[in-house]
């Protein structure tokens, strides 16, 4: 452990002095270094194999509670398996950006960074103290906002960059208010330290509520997602991958430390509060996702509703530990991890599919796409497996941790309180609904990017991408079809974390025969992804060759029947016929995005004989800026403006305001010092 | 017959009732509406009905009869006969979102069986759940008044109030036929007189849709 | 009970349901046609349908991938494969075990997924159509159904079929009002994801109504044959898991002898005939609906699978 964190550390400092050499250097040591990392926390994890359980680097804040000696860093099993998380994203964005980066336009505005922002994740993950986790969190932040404004000449990117780093703020501010809490008064910042202080009822509450906020803005929960959707499509696509697929994961990570970790027994209610957090975001962040048309922005929206989904099975082991039930706890809490791991794994993939598109077509906007399989041929194949996965399809990956969380949910009838018992079968409802409309969303941007004929000229001469990014795209994918057919070695990987923050864990899953999966021994409820893939290609076999023996073979070609319009010339054919992007969602945005969003068409149409096309008017506002930051904005606007008359006082006034301070300082003092 | 089915069975006849009153508000169209009501009048005989039986009180059996006779047959014919003559037995009517709604119902029901499986924790078994559906059919009922404008579904609306106040009564047992009969009445008579407003609505403003009166009040905007 | 003897019957229950499932839609087919007065196909007619098919050239649109070819194979395995899934005669068939209620209604949704992309690929209006409608249609009728998985799997203790299957054979749970329920929305479900009325019409080839046949509109020879008998498949699935949920009378149980074996197929024949003639009467008496009217249909079932599971706790608490 200690060699893989001053590797990191290394790497950044060598890396951060040779500005000019290149890509090569930075990208390649930044592989290796990821590389390494990850074999130590599979060692970790899979065999036992621990380090030195505690390393105190002697900087730091020095008069920080007893144990003041300076930041302390460890890795623990929760630490191990972010710590896998974190490593392959890192791995396969360096394998991306190898190839990908070489179209930066200004390099230097991405290359000291980027190893700088995979270090802090990192040293976020092991730190085992709240300076040192603090520090690393706004180095992270500030690291990957500055990535965020590689490309600042857009007005959008500033604009993106403003807001996250206003949200980023916030959030930091109230995980620094959590730990301020968790210390107590004795002041000791050590995570060790504050698991034995004993708190009341009420400030491990309002420790986890602060987590929540904290966390949750980091990581995308609605109301607080804001920022993500604006920021992670601004950065370059392998950044973004890294933001999406890792950070997120990190703010996870930071609320299971504190909420499971740090902050004592919980209250039965704390899992409702994320439960109910967790439902809204899944919904709602994949309703978003399915108005939008900029690829990169869909896939932001995405990440907001796996995000949710992660956030359902946390907020459902908090309810099975509040009331005891350790077993079904571990069983949440496994699929919430499990469900991180794969989210990282295919939208990693997608976004690197997105950078190659915007490569080779120099557009993110849908309505311009169309028929790219015909030209990237290869590329085109693991992002249809990572979109498979992230519609939460068999026998992929993302349908066995979304299993995994449904036969969570099928536990939680055991539940005491009236509340949790009639409100997860609910979640669960909404965990369906935004797996349906995730395979809608992906149908539609695969469909539509891929498939079909060119809407533009950019799109039909589009070339594939290079070597390296298509490699990174490759590994990403075979993962996540090697993480869908066995997943139980992947629960198996994930039991010591349950085990240590739960103290029970899903039953070993590497001895049951077919390799199939039974998370809870006394239903036998069983999911066999390997066979179940074995008999879908049998069967596919079987119908291709009793075809080829009676059927005839011949295929031909001709054109599609369009209603008369294919005649036309190639513009009008291309454009007039196909289904645009927000032509495709209409039925889903007429049922359900009327009310929320209050969405609207309106439909120019040309009287007969005139020549000019009909006008499809769309508009949609986003409920969380109508109703929560926008009044916010203007409260703080107006007190701005009242406070800005102090900037024209006389001197007298001036001495009147310090005196009255002075004087109210030294009253309450007086009274309650 | 053993207890368990006996149960069962009352179960079933009083969520019959709730998913006859979720049916109602389905539904769009005002004939429609009627014949569902006619539907609840009559689940609402048959769940008395059992009542009767397994609680061996013979008197239930009238106010079954009542249920049956009046609510499913001639008011709903009635309603028919009225609906006819102002021509509106086909009218759309304007309901905000029949999703929404139903939503909001389910919502109600999940309310109601908090409440009573709190409340009533330690009293008999078979009345306290006929409790919780009647609640939820009461709520249902007010729901329906509430989101509709037309006032003949407002009426619809009422009875199926009045139907989940019967199944109540006819759970908790031993409530006095008197009671029973004066319900029955002033079902009879809230009918009588919403009709005669219906056809005064009708007189003034050529419309039996209630925000006309809104209008004639100064309140719509 | 050998290996080789559980092997053989999971085989039959396999080629049963490849088997069945053109009979089933034509039995409808006929049904359909007597009750409204027209002669109609003989029985076989889908059979023969098939036969013509496979006999014929496939002809590909000019502008599409390898996915609009590839994908009728993986919607017919996935079809055939899920509906072995479902017990039909018997339970506790070898392979049974290997995917619950679940992971059933999902790989139906791979199988949709894979029929959405293939109808973008040919980058006509029609594909575009009958994806929009049927992605909206399924945004409704996936979570209805795990609604109902939820209703049934909380009143059997499992979400695995056989067991579900043996824990309604035996008849303990009595009478319950969620169950009742479950089947009214699971036939709706049923409806909506066979491309029945009154969501969709098997037989519309008016561009503007039609769902499922917009989507494969470009598709003939042998790939139209794979697709019309995954849709077969699909309807004789929903059938089954109905009739094996609701109706499981005279099911063979596991380590079953011959008679009883040949009981349960005798009983599940009469229970497929018996649903077909209730599908066929329904369709008669009810018309299609608007596009915009099937959400609410579809949202009634979704409202009653969240009902049935609010009251399970109700009656769980008796």
């Amino acid at each position: 452990m200690c060699a893989a964190a001053s590797l990191i550390l290394g790497g950044v400092g060598g890396v951060l002095a040779r500005r000019p050499a290149g890509r090569m250097i930075v990208y390649g040591g930044s592989l290796a270094i990821a590389v390494v990392a990850l074999l130590a926390a599979l060692a970790q994890l899979a065999l036992g194999i621990a380090p030195d359980p505690l390393v105190v680097l002697p900087i730091g804040l020095p008069h920080l509670g007893a144990s003041g000696l300076g930041m302390q860093f460890g890795m623990d099993d929760l630490a191990a398996a972010f710590l896998i998380i974190a490593n392959i994203g890192g791995a396969a964005a360096s394998l991306f950006a190898l190839g990908y980066a070489r179209h930066e336009a200004e390099p230097w505005r991405v290359l000291p960074v980027y190893p700088v922002f995979l270090a802090a994740m990192n040293l976020v993950v092991i730190a085992a103290d709240a300076y040192g986790f603090l520090l690393c969190w706004e180095v992270m932040s500030l690291a990957s906002w500055a990535l965020v404004m590689a490309h600042h000449s857009e007005a959008a990117t500033r604009r993106a960059g403003v807001i996250y780093l206003l949200m980023a703020s916030a959030g930091t501010l109230a995980l620094l208010l959590c730990f301020g809490l968790l210390a107590g008064p004795a002041g000791d910042y050590a995570f060790a330290a504050m698991r034995a202080v004993p708190r009341a009822r009420w400030i491990g509450s309002a420790v986890m509520i602060l987590a929540l906020l904290g966390a949750g803005s980091k990581a995308g929960l609605v109301p607080l997602h804001v920022w993500l959707p604006r920021a992670h499509p601004a950065a370059p696509s392998h950044v973004s991958a890294l933001m999406s697929g890792v950070m997120t994961k990190v703010a996870v990570y930071a609320f299971i430390r504190i909420a499971f970790d740090l902050a004592g027994p919980p209250a039965w209610w704390w899992g409702l509060v994320v439960l109910l957090a967790g439902g809204m975001t899944a919904v709602l962040g994949v309703l978003y996702a399915l108005m939008e048309d900029d690829i990169k922005t869909i896939l932001a929206y995405s990440t907001i509703e796996n995000v949710g989904l992660i956030f359902v099975g946390l907020g459902l082991a908090l309810a099975f530990k509040a009331d005891g039930m350790m077993a079904a706890a571990a069983l949440a809490l496994t699929a919430a991890l499990f469900h991180a791991l794969n989210h990282m794994l295919f939208k990693s993939t997608l976004f690197f599919g997105a950078g190659a598109i915007q490569h080779a077509t120099g557009t993110r906007d849908l309505a311009q796409l169309g028929g790219l399989i015909h030209r990237m041929r290869r590329s085109a194949v693991p992002m249809l497996i990572a979109a498979l996965a992230i519609a939460a399809l068999p026998p992929l990956n993302g349908f066995a941790s979304e299993w995994l969380l449904l036969q969570a949910i099928l536990l939680s009838p055991a539940l005491p309180q009236f509340g949790l018992k009639l409100a997860v079968p609910a979640i669960g409802a909404l965990v369906a609904l935004s797996a349906a409309f995730a395979a809608a969303c992906f149908v539609r941007l695969y469909g539509i990017a891929y498939l079909g004929r060119a809407r533009g000229t950019a799109a039909a001469a589009a070339q594939e991408t290079d070597r390296w990014s298509l490699s990174a795209m490759i590994v990403l994918a075979a993962l996540c079809v090697a993480a869908g057919l066995l997943p139980g070695f992947a629960i198996d990987l994930l039991a010591p974390v349950t085990h240590a923050l739960l103290g029970a864990r899903v039953s070993t899953q590497a001895g049951l025969s077919w390799l199939t999966i039974v998370p809870v021994a006394s239903r036998q409820n069983a999911y066999d992804p390997l066979l179940i893939a074995l008999f879908i290609a049998i069967s596919a076999v079987i119908g291709a060759l009793a075809l080829r023996r009676f059927g005839v073979r011949i295929t031909r070609r001709a054109p599609a029947w369009g209603c008369g319009y294919q005649e036309f010339g190639p513009p009008a054919r291309t454009l007039i016929t196909q289904y645009s992007p927000s032509g495709f969602v209409q039925p889903i945005r007429r049922v359900f995005a009327g009310v929320i969003f209050r969405a609207h068409d309106e439909a120019t149409l040309p009287l007969p004989g005139e020549a000019h096309p009909a006008r499809l008017n769309l508009r949609w506002s986003d409920p969380a800026w109508s109703l929560l930051y926008a009044p916010l904005i203007g409260a703080i606007d107006w007190l701005a403006g009242q406070t800005n008359r102090l900037q024209f006082l006389t001197i007298r006034r001036y001495l009147a305001f310090v005196f009255m301070a002075l004087v109210a300082l030294l009253g309450w003092i007086a009274l309650w010092g | 017959m053993s207890s368990a089915t006996a149960l069962s069975i009352a179960h079933v006849l009083a969520g019959a009732l709730v998913l006859v009153s979720f049916m109602m508000l389905y539904q769009d169209r005002l004939s429609s509406v009627i014949n569902v009501l006619a539907l609840h009048a009559a689940v609402l005989g048959c769940a008395v009905g059992w009542q009767a039986y397994i609680q061996h009180a013979p008197e239930l059996y009238i106010t079954a009869g009542l249920a049956l006779g009046f609510k499913a047959i001639v008011i709903p014919i009635a309603l028919h006969r009225i609906v006819e003559r102002f021509g509106i037995h086909r009218q759309v009517e304007a309901v905000g979102g029949i999703s929404l709604t139903m939503l909001g119902g389910i919502g109600l029901v999940a309310l109601s069986m908090v409440v009573m499986l709190r409340t009533a924790a330690h009293a008999d078994a078979l009345a306290r759940e006929d409790v919780a559906l009647a609640l939820s059919v009461i709520l249902l009922g007010m729901l329906m008044m509430v989101t509709r404008r037309n006032a003949v579904s407002q009426i619809a609306g009422f009875m199926s109030l009045e139907n989940g106040l019967i199944l109540a009564a006819a759970g908790a047992q031993g409530m006095p036929l008197v009671v029973e009969i004066s319900v029955a009445f002033s079902v009879l008579i809230a009918f009588i007189v919403i009709g005669v407003f219906l056809f005064r609505i009708r007189e003034r403003f050529d419309t039996v849709d209630s925000t006309a009166l809104d209008a004639f009040r100064g309140e719509a905007s | 009970m050998g290996l080789i003897t559980r092997l053989a019957l999971q085989l039959a229950q396999m080629a049963l349901m490849l088997a069945l499932a053109p009979l089933l839609a034509g039995f409808v087919r006929v049904l359909k046609a007597r009750l409204q007065r027209r002669s109609g196909p003989p029985l076989l007619q889908i059979y023969r349908d098939l036969a013509k098919l496979i006999g014929k050239d496939a002809i590909i649109a000019t502008d599409a991938s390898w996915i609009f070819s590839t994908a009728p194979y993986l919607m017919f395995a996935i079809t055939w494969v899920s509906a072995s899934l479902v017990p039909s005669f018997a339970t506790d068939l070898l392979f049974s075990w290997s995917g619950d209620l679940i992971v059933i209604v999902a790989l139906l949704g791979t199988a949709r997924f894979c029929q959405m992309l293939a109808a973008l690929d040919i980058g006509t209006a029609f594909g575009g159509l009958g994806a929009s409608r049927e992605a909206m249609f399924a945004s409704l009728a996936e979570p209805a159904m795990l609604m109902i998985v939820f209703t049934v799997a909380l009143v059997a203790g499992s979400s695995q079929l056989s067991a579900i299957a043996t824990f309604m054979h035996e008849g303990t749970q009595g009478l319950r009002l969620s169950l009742a329920l479950g089947l009214v929305a699971l036939v709706i479900v049923a409806l909506a994801e066979t491309g029945r009325f009154p969501v969709d019409n098997p037989a519309t080839h008016l561009e503007l109504t039609m769902v499922h046949e917009a989507m494969v509109l470009e598709y003939s020879g042998r790939h139209l044959a794979l697709i019309e008998l995954a849709h077969a498949l699909k309807l004789i699935l929903y059938l089954s898991l109905i009739v094996c949920i609701f109706a499981p009378v005279a099911i063979a149980a596991p380590g079953a002898g011959p008679a009883a074996l040949a009981l349960g197929l005798f009983a599940y024949l009469v229970k497929l005939a018996a649903g077909g003639v209730l599908l066929a009467l329904f369709e008669t008496a009810i018309a299609k609906m608007r596009v915009f009217r099937v959400p609410n249909f579809i949202g009634a079932a979704l409202m009653l699978g969240l009902l049935g599971t609010l009251l399970l706790f109700v009656s769980a608490s008796l």
